[in-house]
C-alpha cells in the first residue's frame, strides 16, 4: 500500500549513508587539503560578488518597505533594528544559502554527475581512491567554512544597503541607524544567524554530491541531477530554517 | 582475517567466479556465472550490449556487489570485503574503462601517475614517478602529450592514455572494458595491437570485454615481437587437439542475457553452430 514511499525512503537512507561517510572522513586520513582550498575558492570567493550584490539590495528593499510600514506608527527611526534583526536572523542566512544552492549545489551535481557518467568515479574507486573522501568531504568542508562567512558578508552589506536608504531617502542620522541596529542584536540572534548557514552548508553540499553521484543515463541524466540538486536543496533550506527558528524562538 | 583458509584453496588463480549472480532491480545482469582465470591467460568476453559483460568486469574488482556467489581476486575472497579493504586489492589490478575513464581535471602526466602517487604502500620518489610516466606514455606512443588535458585528445588517444595508466604499476592482471567501442576499425586495431604488446611485454593476464570478435582474434593469433617491435602472427603448429593449438593461451567467453553460454579456445568457438555465437563469429567449418 505504501509502496509509493519506497523510492523516497530509500533515497533518504542513501543520503544519510553518504552524509555519515563524508562526515566520518573529516577525521580520517588521507586529507586532500588542496581540494578543500580549491573548493573554498570556487564556493566562497566565487560566490562573493553575487552575495554582495543580493545582500545590498535586500537591505535596501527591507528598509524601504519597513520605513513605509513604520511611518504609520510614527516610528521610522526604528528601521535600523528591524533591518538588523530580519537580516541577521533570517534573510541573510536563507538568501545566501539559496544563492549558494543555485550556484554550487548545481555546480557540484553537474561536475560529479559528469564524472559518474564518464566512469571517472568508477576509475577512482578502481585506482584505490575513495570518491567520498576525495570529492564529497572537501566540498562539504569548504561549504561549511565559507557559507557562514558569506552570510556575515551578506548581513553586513545588507545593513549598509539599509543605511543608504535610511540616510538618503528617509533622512535618518547615520549614528542613530547604526547604534540602534547594533543594540537590537542579541547573542541569540547572532547564534542562530551563524548556526543556520552552518547547517545549510552541510545540507546544500551533500545534496549536490548526492544527486551528482547517483546520476545515471548520460548527459541527460546530468541535467536532471543538477535540477534536482537545486530544487531539493532550496526546499530543505526553508524546512530547516523553519525548524531552527522555532527552536530559537522558544529559547528566547 | 577470517578468509585465510579460502586463500589457500585459490592459489594460482588470478580471478575466480563461483556461481555469481547480480541483479539490478528486476533485471538479472549476471546469472550464475562461474569461471576461473589463471596467470598468463588472455580471456576475451564477447556479448552484445546488455549481455552483462561489463557488469562481470566490474564485479571482478568489487565495483559492483554480487547478490549471490563468490568472487576471488588475486587469491583473496573479495565478496564481503568493505570498500576500504577493496581499495588496497584493487590498486594491484589494472583497469581500462570504456572511454578511458581519465580524470578531466588533471593533465595526462598526472592521470598516468595517479596509480603510483595514490597507492598507500611503497610510495615512489617524484623523479622515479616521472620516468615511469614517460616510459608508460612512450609505450603507447603518446610521449608528447604529457602536459595536455584529456579533452584535448581524441577518443583513441584517450584510450591509449587509459592503457598507460592501467599498466604503469605492472599489475599481474589487467581488465579492459570495451577497449575498441566507438572507434574506427583502424584505430581499433591500433588499440588491440597495444594491448597485445602490453600482454607480451609484461606477461600480464588480460580480461578483455568486447563486442568485436576481431579483437579476440587478434589477441589469439598475434604476438608482439620484442626484437623488431611489431606484431607477428603466431605460427600454427599442426598437432591441434579438439581445442586447437593455443600458444597465446587465449580463451573466449560468450555472454548472453547474463548467462555464460560458451567458454573455450578459438577453434571450438568457430566450430560452434549456436545462432547467437555466429552473430559475432564468422563461421569456417574446416
Amino acid at each position: 500500500m505504501l509502496d509509493f514511499l519506497k523510492p523516497s525512503v530509500s533515497a533518504l537512507q542513501d543520503f544519510c549513508i553518504l552524509a555519515g561517510r563524508a562526515i566520518r572522513n573529516v577525521v580520517r586520513p588521507p586529507h586532500y587539503e588542496s581540494d578543500i582550498l580549491l573548493q573554498m575558492d570556487i564556493i566562497g570567493v566565487g560566490s562573493l560578488p553575487i552575495v554582495i550584490l543580493i545582500g545590498f539590495f535586500t537591505g535596501v528593499v527591507i528598509t524601504m518597505q519597513m520605513a513605509r510600514a513604520l511611518a504609520q506608527y510614527g516610528a521610522v527611526d526604528q528601521v535600523g533594528p528591524i533591518v538588523a534583526i530580519t537580516l541577521v536572523r533570517e534573510l541573510g542566512p536563507v538568501l545566501t544559502a539559496i544563492l549558494v544552492a543555485g550556484r554550487n549545489a548545481s555546480g557540484i551535481a553537474s561536475e560529479l554527475g559528469s564524472m559518474k557518467v564518464t566512469e571517472q568515479i568508477d576509475a577512482m574507486r578502481a585506482l584505490g581512491t575513495d570518491p567520498i573522501q576525495k570529492l564529497v568531504t572537501p566540498r562539504m568542508i569548504a561549504t561549511a567554512v565559507m557559507l557562514p562567512m558569506l552570510t556575515i558578508v551578506a548581513d553586513f552589506v545588507g545593513l549598509i544597503g539599509g543605511w543608504s536608504i535610511a540616510r538618503l531617502s528617509i533622512g535618518l542620522p547615520s549614528s542613530q541607524y547604526w547604534t540602534s541596529a547594533y543594540q537590537a542584536l542579541e547573542y541569540n540572534d547572532i547564534t542562530q544567524g551563524l548556526l543556520k548557514p552552518f547547517v545549510f552548508a552541510f545540507m546544500v553540499s551533500l545534496v549536490g554530491c548526492f544527486y551528482g553521484l547517483r546520476t545515471t543515463g548520460g548527459t541527460q541524466g546530468v541535467g536532471h541531477a543538477t535540477t534536482q540538486a537545486v530544487v531539493v536543496s532550496s526546499v530543505w533550506i526553508f524546512v530547516i530554517t523553519s525548524l531552527l527558528t522555532r527552536i530559537f524562538v522558544n529559547l528566547h | 582475517m577470517p578468509d585465510t583458509t579460502q586463500n589457500q584453496t585459490s592459489t594460482g588463480s588470478l580471478l575466480r567466479f563461483e556461481n555469481v549472480t547480480i541483479r539490478f532491480d528486476d533485471l538479472v545482469a549476471v546469472n550464475n556465472v562461474s569461471f576461473e582465470m589463471s596467470a598468463g591467460e588472455t580471456r576475451v568476453v564477447l556479448g552484445s550490449a546488455g549481455s552483462g559483460k561489463t557488469t562481470l568486469l566490474k564485479a571482478a574488482i568489487g565495483l559492483i556487489r554480487v547478490d549471490s556467489g563468490r568472487v576471488f581476486l588475486l587469491g583473496r575472497d573479495i565478496t564481503d570485503l568493505d570498500e576500504r579493504q577493496l581499495f588496497e586489492i584493487r590498486s594491484q589490478v589494472g583497469v581500462l574503462f570504456q572511454e578511458g575513464g581519465l580524470f578531466d581535471s588533471i593533465n595526462i602526466a598526472e592521470n598516468v601517475a595517479y596509480p603510483l602517487v595514490n597507492r598507500k604502500t611503497n610510495p615512489l620518489p617524484p623523479d622515479v614517478v616521472e620516468t615511469k610516466v614517460e616510459d608508460a606514455l612512450r609505450f603507447v606512443e603518446l610521449a608528447h602529450t604529457l602536459e595536455k588535458y584529456p579533452n584535448e585528445l581524441s577518443g583513441g588517444m584517450r584510450r591509449r592514455v587509459g592503457i598507460a595508466r592501467a599498466v604503469i604499476t605492472e599489475p599481474p592482471l589487467v581488465l579492459y572494458d570495451s577497449p575498441t567501442a566507438g572507434l574506427d576499425p583502424i584505430t581499433a586495431t591500433t588499440i588491440m595491437a597495444l594491448i597485445a604488446k602490453e600482454r607480451d611485454s609484461l606477461n600480464a593476464a588480460n580480461l578483455i570485454v568486447t563486442q568485436r570478435y576481431q579483437d579476440g582474434q587478434l589477441m589469439a593469433n598475434f604476438r608482439y615481437n620484442r626484437m623488431d617491435g611489431h606484431l607477428e602472427p603466431v605460427p600454427k603448429n599442426g598437432h591441434g587437439d579438439s581445442e586447437g593449438s593455443n600458444p597465446t593461451r587465449t580463451i573466449f567467453m560468450v555472454m548472453k542475457e547474463g548467462h555464460l553460454i560458451f567458454e573455450g579456445a578459438q577453434a571450438r568457438l568457430e566450430a560452434s553452430t549456436d545462432a547467437y555465437i555466429s552473430k559475432f563469429v564468422p563461421q569456417h567449418h574446416n
